[in-house]
Parts: C-alpha cells; structure tokens; sequence
C-alpha cells in the first residue's frame, strides 16, 4: 500500500460519499435514503484506516471505525422503524408524501 | 504493477461502481444489491489497508446486518418487489452535475495536498508525535489484540498511563442496548383505528 500512497484512497472515499449526499438528496424512497446514509459513514471509515495505515494515527482510526460501524447500525434500526411508522402512517414509502405536518 | 496493486485497483472500481449504482437505479432491491457490492468492496480495501478486524467486523455487521436490515424494510414497505418510484430525467441531470461539482471540490482538495511532506514537517518538530502506535504495518495484521486490549482501557504499545477506550467502549454498549429497545417498541405492531371502526 506505500506504493499507492494516500490520495487514491481518499479519492474512493470521496466518491463514495458524493454518490451517498446525492442519494440522500434525490431518492424519493424512504429506504433509499437510507442506503445514502450508510455510504456517507463507509465513505468516513475509509477515511479513518487509510489514515491509520498512512500517517501517524495508528490504531486510534480503527477504534474510530469500529465505532462508527457500531452507531450506524443502531441508527439504521431506528431509522427503519420510523420508516415502517411512516409506511403505516401513509400507506407508501415516497416521502414526497410526508409534505403535511401533522399526522 | 504489483498484486497488491492490482487488487486496490479492482476492489476501488467494484466499490465506486457499486455506490453509483445505488444513485442511478430506480428499483430499491437493485439498489440494495449494488449496496452490497460496495460495502464488501470497501471490506476488501479495509483488508488490504492491514485493518483485518474492521474489514472482518464490516463484512459481518453491515453487509450480513444491516443490509439485511435494510432488506426486511423493502420487503415490508414496498407494495410489490420491483416498485418504481418515477423521478423526472430532469431532476437526474440536476443531480449528476451537483454531484460531479461537489466531488470535484472534495477531489481538488484531498489531491493538493503533500501527505508526505505534512508528515516530514511534523516528524521534524515533534519526532515522538510521528510514531506509529498501536499496530505496526510490517506484521501485516494483527490488530485484534491491541484492538481487544484497547478497549479495556490498556494500551501497552503507548506506555505509560496512556487511556484507552473503555469508557467509550461501555457507552456504546448501553446505547446499542437503549437504541435497540427504543426501535423495538417503535416498530410494534399497532392497531389500526380505521379497522377498529
């Protein structure tokens, strides 16, 4: 990996986490926004390890995605259950629905 | 070019292609496959970044979890598999090129800058600020142990009364715990008032 350096790594990441802010931003799916969010934390954790492996970080990048990991997944069940709330709420997943604020 | 290259190179293409597939489909479970591309992609490039236990624990929690999580919500959301929610072609060229301008930003700015030469200047002031702790590339691996002793608050590679990550370690323990309790309940299933009536 000293041969390939940093830069291509956090290139990976950049256009994992681009691809995830559009998801978030165009996808008219509840769960797929979702799926943005888990690509902008992947995008994040690769960050970390390239720079625990590269730079002086150590092991401290893979504590940092360990926990990111962690949080994420706890995220997405809360996450899916406000979709499922929502779906019985609505009767549809398009969140171009949810355009009323009350219930 | 090396092995090692060649297999960045290959699990670097797999992982963008997969991210841009989740963008570009319209069907949600073609999405959720792309999905998995991409992250056991990204598991593969955690391995060849000797981070073997994040690579392991990504393979085992996101793509064998959450992803399958993220299945069961399609499954029970969607009024049949392969629905389409129609977005116009317009808005697709709207966000192809916001997005193409917002990597181009993040690109410009990641590459402009010397890694290696920030890391001279730095190991130039403060030599001891510029050692590697914790895991050491050249045993290829290896990191569950200090990961594990980290995490009991002991970190015998920095010495001394170094902290670990204990604390950290048992908040997220008793979060994972509380936010599972808290998703449970809110996906319980209710009764309907309309079919009461």
């Amino acid at each position: 990996m000293d041969q390939i350096g940093l830069s291509p790594v956090l290139l990976v990441g950049a256009v994992l986490f681009v691809c995830g802010v559009v998801c978030m931003t165009t996808k008219r799916n509840g769960i797929g926004i979702l799926m943005g969010v888990e690509l902008v934390l992947n995008a994040a954790n690769l960050n970390f390890v390239a720079f625990s492996r590269h730079t002086s970080l150590g092991l401290d990048g893979q504590v940092m995605a360990l926990f990111v990991i962690v949080l994420a997944a706890a995220e997405a069940a809360v996450a899916l259950a406000i979709a499922l709330n929502f779906y019985n709420n609505h009767l549809t997943i398009d969140v171009d629905h949810g355009d009323e604020l009350r219930g | 070019m090396s092995g090692e290259q060649v297999l960045f190179w290959l699990f670097a293409i797999t992982a963008c292609a997969g991210a841009i597939g989740v963008v570009v489909n319209q069907i949600v479970v073609r999405m959720a496959v792309s999905l998995i591309v991409c992250l056991a992609s990204v598991s593969a490039l955690f391995f060849l970044h000797n981070a073997d236990f994040v690579g392991a624990v990504q393979l085992m929690v996101y793509v064998g979890g959450t992803i399958i999580l993220l299945i069961f919500g399609i499954m029970l959301t969607s009024s049949s598999p392969f629905s389409k929610i129609e977005s116009s072609p317009a808005e697709g060229f709207l966000a192809a090129g916001i997005g193409a301008l917002f990597l181009s930003i993040i690109a410009f700015t990641v590459t402009q800058v010397e890694w290696k030469q920030q890391a001279e200047k730095v190991a130039a002031v403060s030599p001891s600020a510029s050692v590697q702790t914790g895991y050491n590339p050249a045993s290829d691996g290896n990191t569950s142990r200090p990961l594990a002793m980290s995490f009991l608050g002991l970190r015998p590679d920095q010495g001394g009364n170094a902290p670990g990550y204990l604390l950290p370690f048992e908040v997220v323990s008793v979060h994972l715990l509380v936010v599972l309790i808290g998703a449970a309940y809110l996906a319980r299933a209710k009764r309907r008032a309309a079919s009461e009536a």
